[in-house]
């Protein structure tokens, strides 16, 4: 098994597809994606753009656009299938037991409303605080999230505060109810390394306090390897691989992970160890080959037409491919 | 135009049914206007008070007016002046608002401060009554209809066009452009006004239809055209005093002509906008 | 192809804006040179002025003060407005960080290519507009195919190639790298990188590879410069930086960055609080005073300056000299 027998998972996704009726005809952006997510554990999806991982989160709590169509799958989180859900069932866990912070903070939050209201929104909605307590526990959850002067702070808007106070104020926002999972979505892209770094020490910290779950979707490998317990590493709407970090990097077994790894600037020697790889995205209309990789793989073997298999090739450890290394 | 234009010109017609019939409607305003004169049964100016007020019938289509004229032949020649109107108002008040607009948004300083007054004076008055106003003062012909309609239309492409271009002015290309070798003008005129223009043109064909009205109202009022030439302004306005005694006709003819022509141009923007804007090229 | 020398000398570069009532100092006292060939890295997050300090140098922005000089001439002095038609406009040309804002839209691959061929190219090159562009595609990897496209039909890394393209259009001698690749792909980064860096071997051209990245820089520099709140605090060999930074915000910046495999729980260096304001700036403080975990009285009442600790290693930190 590939879960400790004894512990069922927080989440659980088998499955899911996702497609877009767009003008120039169906894309299949997200295709029979499968992983799980145990109780304070930390899962990252990384992918490139446009390999399907933010369509996968939104998927989860079902606020895709109107053309999206979620044509498969089952997500069962604490007993529910999140995809199965009606409306009404939905809106109790999204902000109590499920959250989402943003890529682009600034824009994620109500640019014409102060920032401490905003908290005070999600209290007032999810947590039953009365509306005399509002502001003194916004504030705290203010000071939680390590604003200087909160106080003070309540009142801002988010033009005036900095892109690394704004990803905290979406933090604040997110946690304020303790959900036992946080989908961080972009979390730290466009921000400062520095601050990425303190933004991602904060969300452990406080994903620790509280055993919160945590999917971090991120297009840096690097970013993943240091916070994640597993890493799912998507291609063009396919999972290629899942396993736990050192596995990953120790034995990548899909082409394209480890290509990816190698294409990551911070583990490379030299310029020339630098990996690049060939080809682009597939177009994701239309007719598609059952690996979506193999165009830009240089393992390509006529077995490869086949159907894709999906094999559990270590313990904890998922591939799909029909030529692992 | 290139084949390659051309065939994205046809791709953009046919692709929305929108723009399709509106496309399709200009066209044939466009031949009424020009083939209009050669085409009508009868002469528009001719009077005939044998048959004067005479209701829609198969000779007279839309009826007579009450100096005997066909109302069908009356409304199709005005096709010609009252476009001509329009797009030479629309024209002279684009080319001039959009790059005095343009120039006082990517510089700012003494060009931008002059533009905005000018701007500001104009739209500080009710835009029909600076019209008027204009019309009145400076003689009632038709060339000072164009005039007065250009002006009141001035402010909304200059301050477009400067919104337009304040926000290209910073980007990237723009900086590239200068890097090359560009220098101010040359910057504005080829990198930065072509850019302002897409917006501008859903703009310019709701004008036209707005400058049709217009020119009709001061039509409607004895500004600029008078009677007898067709107009459809004139037309109408010599038809609202029939309408209570019962000879709606002559009103509402040139009135549905015109509703149908500023409608036309509404619905044009659309497509116009998909034309100039190479993001619409596939 | 190669010469020897300096090519670009900067002296005391300062740039300043008003702000209301005050001055924002948004480069402050920035000396520094780049060879001939050579590849300067410049490091620095958001609000340290390197895009500031990235424009006085392509003069698309005149300093407050201090000198340029490029090949020996003053080219500060000229004003930015007309540095458009000086002879160093062709030598000195830039690469954006993001190729989609910095392509005219309405300019397909080849119009943007040979924008500056024919605004600033001499005679025989404006003979042949077609030719040269053709060459320019091959040489930076863009298929001929592609030049009759807009830039919204192209893919990032196309884009960023047409980019490339037009700055080594006119064969300058300083390229300007403003993050090129930070909007890329980690797919299609190490090509452009690779491209860059043959196209500076080949070409002998001089790069100021600008980014926040310093994974990035440590592949392709030779030096690194440490920018921080409009002051140079860190420069040297990229190789030293790296391995043995002086500078507290350098140890921090190098702290920060994610690398697979090394431990989570390993002590880092976290930066409390905000940089402290850029406007009107106690000229005898250090700007990393009050974030810095090692600063100490002497920070407060004397701005250090640059001074060597190594060969070629220099450091503004009373820390070290």
């Amino acid at each position: 098994m590939s879960v400790p027998a004894c512990t069922v998972p927080l989440l659980e996704v088998q499955d899911l597809s996702v497609e877009f009726r767009t003008r120039g005809g169906l894309v299949r952006a997200v295709e029979h994606v499968s992983f799980q997510v145990a109780r304070g554990e930390t899962v990252g999806v990384v992918g490139e753009s446009g390999s399907g991982k933010s369509v996968t989160a939104l998927a989860l709590l079902r606020i895709l656009d109107p053309s999206a169509r979620i044509t498969s799958g089952r997500a069962v989180f604490g007993g529910l299938d999140l995809l199965a859900a009606s409306e009404a069932e939905l809106a109790l866990q999204r902000g109590r037991e499920i959250s989402m912070i943003f890529q682009n903070p600034r824009t994620a939050l109500n640019p014409i409303r102060p920032v401490g209201r905003q908290i005070g929104d999600v209290l007032l909605r999810h947590a039953n605080v009365t509306r005399a307590d509002v502001r003194r526990r916004a504030v705290e959850l203010l000071a939680r999230v390590q604003i200087p002067d909160p106080e003070r702070r309540y009142a801002a808007y988010p033009f005036e505060l900095s892109g690394g106070m704004c990803q905290r104020v979406m933090i604040a926002l997110a946690l304020a109810c303790s959900p036992a999972l946080l989908i961080a979505d972009e979390p730290t892209t466009g921000l400062d390394v520095t601050t990425q770094a303190t933004i991602m020490d904060l969300i452990r910290e406080l994903a620790g306090r509280t055993r919160m779950a945590t999917i971090l979707i991120t297009h840096d490998l690097a970013l993943a390897a240091e916070h994640a317990d597993r890493i799912v590493v998507m291609h063009a709407g396919h999972v290629v691989e899942s396993a736990p970090t050192a596995a990953l990097f120790a034995n990548p077994r899909h082409p394209y992970t480890a290509k990816l790894i190698a294409a990551t600037p911070q583990a490379a020697g030299g310029l020339e160890e630098l990996a690049a790889i060939p080809g682009g995205l597939p177009d994701l209309t239309g007719e598609l080959p059952p690996c979506r990789y193999h165009a830009r793989c240089e393992r390509y073997a006529p077995i490869c037409d086949g159907p894709l298999p999906r094999a559990e090739v270590l313990p904890g450890h998922v591939v799909a491919c029909a030529k692992p290394i | 135009m290139t084949s390659a234009t051309f065939r994205h010109v046809r791709h953009v017609v046919t692709e929305n049914p929108v723009t399709l019939g509106a496309f399709v409607l200009f066209l044939l305003l466009l031949l009424l206007a020009v083939l209009g004169p050669a085409l009508v049964p009868y002469d528009p100016l001719k009077t005939d008070t044998v048959n004067k007020l005479q209701p829609p019938s198969a000779r007279h289509w839309f009826g007579t007016d009450q100096l005997g004229r066909d109302v069908l032949s009356r409304v199709v020649v005005a096709t010609r002046l009252d476009l001509l109107i329009a797009f030479s108002a629309v024209t002279m008040s684009f080319i001039v608002g959009s790059l005095a607009g343009a120039a006082a948004g990517m510089w700012g300083g003494w060009t931008e401060r002059v533009v905005s007054r000018v701007t500001d004076t104009i739209m500080a008055f009710p835009l029909f009554v600076l019209a008027m106003g204009i019309v009145a003062a400076l003689g009632n012909t038709i060339s000072n209809v164009v005039l007065a309609t250009a002006v009141i239309n001035l402010p909304f492409y200059a301050r477009m066009a400067r919104a337009e271009a304040n926000v290209r002015r910073e980007a990237g290309f723009v900086e590239a452009a200068r890097l090359a070798g560009n220098g101010d003008v040359r910057v504005l005129a080829a990198h930065v006004y072509p850019n302002c223009l897409p917006p501008m043109m859903v703009q310019a064909s709701l004008n036209l239809g707005w400058a049709m009205l217009n020119a009709a109202g001061l039509a409607f009022i004895g500004l600029g055209v008078r009677p007898p030439t067709p107009e459809w302004g004139i037309l109408v306005a010599e038809g609202a005093s029939f309408i209570l005694s019962g000879e709606w006709w002559i009103a509402l003819f040139p009135g549905l002509a015109l509703m149908v022509a500023v409608f036309c141009f509404n619905l044009l923007g659309d497509g116009l906008r998909d034309i100039i804007d190479p993001r619409r090229r596939t | 192809m190669s010469q020897t020398g300096t090519r670009l000398e900067v002296e005391g570069l300062a740039k300043r804006f008003r702000v209301g009532a005050g001055w924002l100092h948004a480069v402050d006292d920035v000396s520094l040179e780049i060879g001939a060939g050579e590849c300067v890295g410049l490091v620095g997050e958001s609000g340290c002025g390197k895009s500031t300090l990235v424009r006085l140098i392509t003069r698309l922005l005149d300093p407050s003060a201090g000198r340029i000089r490029f090949v020996g001439q003053e080219i500060g002095a000229v004003p930015a407005a007309r540095f458009a038609r000086a002879p160093e406009r062709r030598l000195i040309q830039m690469v954006f960080q993001d190729p989609t804002d910095s392509l005219n839209p309405r300019f397909t691959a080849f119009d943007a290519i040979a924008d500056p061929i024919r605004r600033l190219g001499d005679v025989a090159h404006r003979a042949d507009i077609a030719g040269r562009v053709g060459v320019l595609a091959d040489m930076v990897g863009l298929p001929r195919e592609l030049l009759g496209r807009f830039p919204h039909q192209l893919s990032g890394g196309q884009k960023q190639r047409v980019g490339i393209a037009r700055a080594i259009a006119l064969d300058p001698r300083l390229l300007v790298l403003d993050e090129p690749t930070s909007a890329l792909d980690v797919s299609v980064q190490a090509v452009i990188l690779r491209l860059l860096d043959d196209l500076r071997r080949r070409l002998g051209i001089s790069y100021l590879f600008v980014s926040h990245d310093l994974s990035v820089v440590r592949l392709l520099a030779d030096r690194v410069l440490v920018m921080y709140l409009g002051r140079l605090v860190e420069a040297g060999p990229v190789a030293d930086v790296f391995a043995a930074p002086r500078h507290p915000y350098t140890r921090a910046l190098l702290a920060s960055v994610p690398v697979p495999g090394r431990r989570r729980d390993a002590a880092r260096l976290r930066l409390a609080g905000e940089p402290r304001s850029p406007i009107d700036p106690a000229p005898t403080v250090c700007r990393f005073f009050g974030r810095c975990p090692d600063g100490f009285e002497r920070c407060a009442r004397e701005m250090p300056e640059l001074r060597p600790v190594a060969a070629g290693h220099a450091v503004a930190c009373h820390l070290h000299g």
